[in-house]
């Protein structure tokens, strides 16, 4: 299983802030998994962390991890 | 002892008068004197930070008074930071404030941010962070970044000591375009969550000033005001931060933040073709001469010359949001910008790369040939 949680505007698209899905190997099949359920996440930009580090490009998910999904915000 | 208005922290443990004294020469410029400059100024101020720069062109307007709580109904009207900046001053004779009452832009980073240790960014726009954040990179300034979306905060130290420190581009390299994120205006805030990021902020900065605790360096914390969760992420350095990012002052002086961060902006094929699908008003149009090779079959478009742009105005006015496109990207660019000033509101977009960009893979089941 991966744990997924989102935040802000991603939150809102996926309509949760927290997901349990069944295991993928790589933060590159998530997304293509989450755009394929989720269609409107392709049209804003986030990035991922996976079990609180930033993942940059393809990064491996250990079993059990936690990804965030995490959007720019810029109120003030 | 002698009392004097910092006698509760120089006892406090781990602190003590070294630290104070550190507050007391360290300079710190906040950048928006709204949600999160208007707490993190009362606490920078508070503490002793010696030197305070508030820099904002804004004026004080009814809906802000719930959150940006340096103004009251009598400040109707007036400039943010010259407001704020006299409220300081008629607190507190022991610290130096300057008065910055103009927005950021290209020409004035330089030098406004060059006199500062530490800056405290709050903004409230992606213009302005993108703007703010490459300029501390290029002049080695550290940045405490604040940001809010309806009941969520982020907030972090970024570029906090050299080169191998993050910045917003390692996490963010590209800005959302307008369509992806709206702003505060649109969306309501309840005044309480700036107030809260906003004095992290100021925390994370005295921090960083005195190294009092453990800071946010190269990370990013994220706070959920509706059950109080908070997220820590640790930040990465990303390669592709500096693929949009300028390389020297000059270049960054050439940089159109509105443009790139989505005002008039330019977008990409499959968010253009996005936009397409979502809005039945929108149209794609090619602002090539009618003899120029590719020409588009795959995707339904109209055809409006740059060369007859005057004759065919009039047709864009049903037409919301424009996308604009021409071979390289760079015409339909320069066109976006003339629509601008016709069309004030309208969402006015110039495809990236022109149809040369259709070409990449990620586009190539649109290409026309």
């Amino acid at each position: 299983m991966i744990k997924v949680k989102a935040f802000g505007m991603v939150a809102e698209k996926i309509r949760t802030n927290e997901l349990e899905l069944q295991y993928m190997p790589d933060t590159e099949v998530l997304l293509g998994f989450l755009h394929q359920q989720f269609p409107d996440l392709k049209h804003i930009k986030f990035s991922l962390a996976v079990n609180r580090k930033q993942a940059v490009g393809k990064t491996m998910i250990p079993l059990g991890a936690e990804v965030a999904l995490l959007p720019p915000f810029s109120g003030g | 002892m002698i009392m004097d208005r910092f006698a509760r922290q120089q006892v406090l443990p781990g602190f003590g008068k070294e630290a104070q004294e550190k507050l007391k020469h360290s300079k710190i410029l906040v950048i928006g004197a709204g949600g999160l400059g208007c707490p993190a100024l009362l606490y920078l101020a508070a503490a002793g930070v010696g030197t305070i720069g508030i820099m904002d062109g804004d004026m004080v307007s009814l809906s802000n008074l719930n959150r940006q709580i340096l103004f009251g109904e009598s400040d109707l009207g007036l400039n943010k930071a010259e407001t704020a900046a006299h409220f300081l001053k008629s607190k507190y004779s022991d610290i130096h404030i300057d008065c910055i009452p103009e927005f950021i832009t290209t020409e004035n980073a330089a030098p406004v941010i060059s006199k500062y240790d530490l800056i405290l960014d709050g903004s409230d726009n992606f213009p302005t962070r993108y703007l703010v954040n490459d300029i501390c990179v290029l002049l080695k300034k550290p940045l405490v970044f604040g940001a809010i979306y309806q009941n969520q905060g982020q907030v972090g130290i970024l570029n906090a000591k050299d080169s191998n420190s993050v910045n917003y581009r390692d996490l963010f390299p590209d800005p959302p375009t307008a369509y992806e994120i709206p702003n505060c205006n649109e969306t309501g805030v309840l005044g309480v969550l700036p107030g809260i990021i906003g004095t992290i902020q100021a925390t994370e900065a005295i921090k960083f000033i005195t190294g009092f605790g453990s800071t946010l360096i190269d990370k990013m914390l994220f706070y959920n005001l509706l059950d109080h969760q908070s997220y820590e992420v640790g930040l990465n350095k990303n390669p592709d931060a500096h693929l949009s990012m300028p390389n020297t002052i000059a270049e960054f002086m050439e940089v159109d933040y509105a443009v790139v961060c989505g005002n008039g902006d330019s977008i990409n094929w499959v968010e253009a073709i996005g936009l397409l699908k979502k809005f039945p008003d929108g149209k794609l149009i090619d602002v090539r001469e009618k003899d120029e090779a590719p020409r588009l079959k795959k995707i339904k478009h109209l055809s409006f010359p740059v060369s007859e742009i005057e004759e065919t105005i009039g047709v864009l006015n049903s037409i919301d949001p424009v996308l604009l496109f021409c071979q390289s990207g760079i015409r339909s660019l320069k066109t976006v910008k003339i629509l601008e000033k016709a069309f004030p509101g309208k969402k006015i977009h110039s495809i990236s790369g022109g149809i040369e960009a259709l070409d990449s893979p990620i586009n190539k089941n649109y290409h026309g040939n």
